[in-house]
């Protein structure tokens, strides 16, 4: 039995814009019988530019078609700019969360969306061809596939790579090359440099002024250390900083964790001290 | 809502007669069958007393019954059990259809150096007998065969595979969850050597399992410990779960010609019903031979769980072959291995009644299927002309786009 949402269970119950547009503007088709689950998804374009009339079909199971059932709903009225920002997190988001062995019908969704609007601009009739190599030869999935999908939900284990683009959950022969794959984008991600942290210290060569220090504690946590917690359903606060105690409340799921503590000395505080200054203590508030 | 309960495969409502007869082992009588003393040494009858309406019912002796946790126990003991026993003897086999207890188990012990054999079956769930007398060889340990298949009811023929196994000397063992109690197994004629099943699939209670061990079939134990039953199954008994399976085989021995025409006729009544009502419908496994009590049906161009999800609504449990509800990417390895075509592998349900079942559940159950199924049809993209009729499962996505230019 699937934890789905009351949500994902309307959207499956009560589908919307179930059907065909006769001659569409623009069609996607990503899947097949024999893999499982397809998608059909048809719209045509107004004269504004903005998806007018959207239609699917869906062979699958319940998060399949509700997941179709809310892409439609996210994409209509939007321009083909803005439909083309939806992830498949998105998805996922408007059904109130996918289980995690069913991301890969989120996953087909965006696909099914590429697919159509790269019809809609290149009217391309024939086959579209998978960019990159097959990896996994039981359901198709090119590295290229297993790549962006990866680095989009920011999987970590070749299980998730499975729940969310089904390679490597056939006979299982390619897990050991998705793992090489999730092992090089490993190596390969450095922070962008925007986001690196910059501090004015080490730049100017003299104390930083209390505005400063408090900014950058803030930019480190906000880069550093939130999104780790955020991906355990937990998040971090900062309160107050009064000289050199940075006093902090933790959030979610980390509230009530039981090693929260080890998480504050040994995460945060390393963190400040790589990026801020060494005599920073890190306390939290109890509430 | 309605509670229409056809999953009688997966488990059963326990008999009300069977929880009166375990009551008081749960309550007052709660002595252990090993003490010396009155207060316990009573319940070691008592267990006796289940091992033989067990024995009883499976036409052997009782002390050739044992009694462990479950089913699943039950098969790892007789597989492992007979694998470690002679180390001359380094082969298995076993079939592609069988349940995850014993096929998880034969695989593990390929990877511990077994060589295994897994016997492939036909497009209806069918064994050639051919493949097991070539199969067999001089170092076969082990031969084991479910004796009904969980997912289509398909039985398969065990006197026949008794008789090629005991002519090449390996040890029979069968995997008999989905019989004992639907059809009469009457192992005085039968000569297998192990034969496993589990109480509350006959309706009896979870967590216990049978074996049974034929006189003179020496296996080394699983669990190790006291000399509970016989020294093959260490740990103090589970007295209120033994009476319970004992009085379950009670009853399903009263109700086997029950079972068999009643239940028979009322699955016969529903999968009519499926068939007239509802267009591009197969049903899986050989119909003339099987439990009378199962039907697998391929609803073609829809999805199982999707399916599952409707009846559920309607308050009717079934289960389904198809990938999404096991949360495996691949439908069915019964399925599969019976080579069921991609077009309705994913659209596999299967109902299993029991003797608690009426006519007018079945008849309810006939009533909203049509419908349901020509919802999802209709949600679906795929009719009969997408289909090319000869291809077997396989799995080759496509990114087609083929509209208009704009």
């Amino acid at each position: 039995m699937w934890d789905y949402t009351e949500t994902l269970k309307d959207h499956f119950f009560n589908p919307r814009n179930a059907g065909v547009i006769e001659d569409p503007d623009a069609v996607g088709e990503v899947g097949s019988l024999a893999c499982g689950d397809a998608l059909r998804l048809m719209f045509n374009v107004s004269n504004d530019g903005k998806i007018s009339d959207v239609k699917f079909q869906t062979f699958g199971c319940g998060s399949a078609i509700a997941s179709a059932s809310a892409l439609t709903e996210m994409i209509k009225d939007k321009t083909l700019e803005e439909a083309e920002k939806i992830t498949n997190q998105d998805i996922a988001e408007f059904l109130g969360g996918l289980p995690e062995q069913k991301m890969h019908c989120s996953v087909m969704g965006r696909e099914a969306l590429e697919a159509a609007i790269e019809n809609y601009r290149t009217g391309a009739t024939k086959k579209h061809e998978l960019e990159g190599n097959v990896v996994c030869t039981c359901f198709g999935v090119t590295d290229d596939e297993i790549k962006r999908v990866a680095q989009e939900n920011n999987l970590k284990t070749v299980e998730q790579v499975t729940n969310y683009c089904k390679a490597g959950g056939g006979c299982g022969g390619c897990r050991g090359d998705i793992e090489e794959i999730l092992q090089q984008l490993q190596r390969e991600t450095v922070p962008p440099t925007e986001n690196r942290i910059i501090n004015p210290v080490k730049q100017k060569n003299r104390p930083m002024t209390n505005i400063e220090k408090i900014k950058l504690i803030q930019q480190t946590l906000d880069q550093q250390v939130r999104p780790a917690l955020q991906a355990d359903g937990g998040d971090i606060e900062l309160i107050d900083v009064v000289e050199n105690r940075v006093i902090v409340a933790m959030r979610g799921m980390c509230a009530r964790c039981q090693v929260s503590e080890f998480t504050l000395a040994d995460v945060v505080q390393a963190k400040l001290h790589e990026f801020v200054s060494d005599d920073l203590i890190v306390e939290e508030l109890k509430t | 809502m309605k509670n229409v309960y056809l999953d009688n495969n997966a488990t059963t409502r326990m008999a009300d007669e069977v929880l009166a007869e375990m009551m008081p082992f749960l309550t007052d009588r709660y002595g252990n069958p090993s003490s010396m003393h009155t207060f316990g040494g009573e319940n070691r009858h008592v267990v006796d007393r289940a091992r033989q309406q067990v024995a009883e019912l499976l036409g052997c002796h009782a002390d050739e019954i044992i009694f462990t946790g479950c089913g699943t126990e039950s098969d790892n003991t007789a597989i492992r059990g007979i694998a470690y026993l002679d180390k001359k003897k380094q082969h298995i086999i076993t079939t592609r259809v069988e349940h995850p207890a014993v096929r998880t188990t034969c695989r593990q012990l390929q990877r511990e150096g077994f060589r295994l054999t897994e016997l492939p079956v036909d497009e209806k769930g069918r064994l050639n007998l051919d493949d097991l007398r070539q199969a067999l060889t001089d170092d076969t340990a082990l031969v084991s065969v479910m004796f009904a298949n969980n997912e289509t009811g398909v039985l398969f023929p065990l006197a026949q595979i008794a008789a090629v196994v005991k002519e090449r000397g390996a040890i029979l063992h069968t995997d008999a969850v989905q019989v004992v109690g639907k059809i009469p197994i009457d192992l005085s004629r039968l000569p297998v050597d192990l034969l496993s099943f589990s109480g509350h699939k006959l309706h009896g209670p979870k967590g216990v399992g049978v074996l049974y061990i034929r006189r003179g079939t020496s296996l080394l134990p699983l669990l190790l410990g006291g000399h509970q039953e016989f020294g093959k199954r260490g740990g103090t008994e589970n007295v209120a779960g033994i009476v319970g399976v004992g009085k379950a085989c009670e009853l399903a021995r009263e109700h086997l010609d029950e079972e068999n025409k009643r239940v028979g006729k009322l699955r016969d009544r529903l999968e009519q019903g499926i068939l007239k009502n509802c267009p591009d419908v197969k049903i899986n496994g050989d119909v003339n031979n099987r439990l009378p009590n199962t039907t697998n049906i391929g609803f073609e161009y829809i999805e199982g769980e999707a399916i599952l999800l409707m009846l559920d609504r309607l308050g009717i449990a079934a289960s389904s072959g198809s990938a999404c509800t096991s949360g495996s990417l691949e439908p069915s390895h019964v399925l599969r291995a019976m080579g069921i075509p991609f077009t309705s592998v994913h659209g596999a349900i299967r109902f299993s009644l029991s003797r608690y079942n009426t006519e007018q559940e079945i008849d309810y159950v006939i009533r909203e299927i049509p419908a349901l199924i020509k919802r999802l049809r209709e949600l679906s993209m795929f009719t009969l002309k997408d289909a090319s009729p000869q291809a077997p499962y396989e799995r080759k996505p496509q990114i087609t786009a083929t509209a208009k230019t704009p």
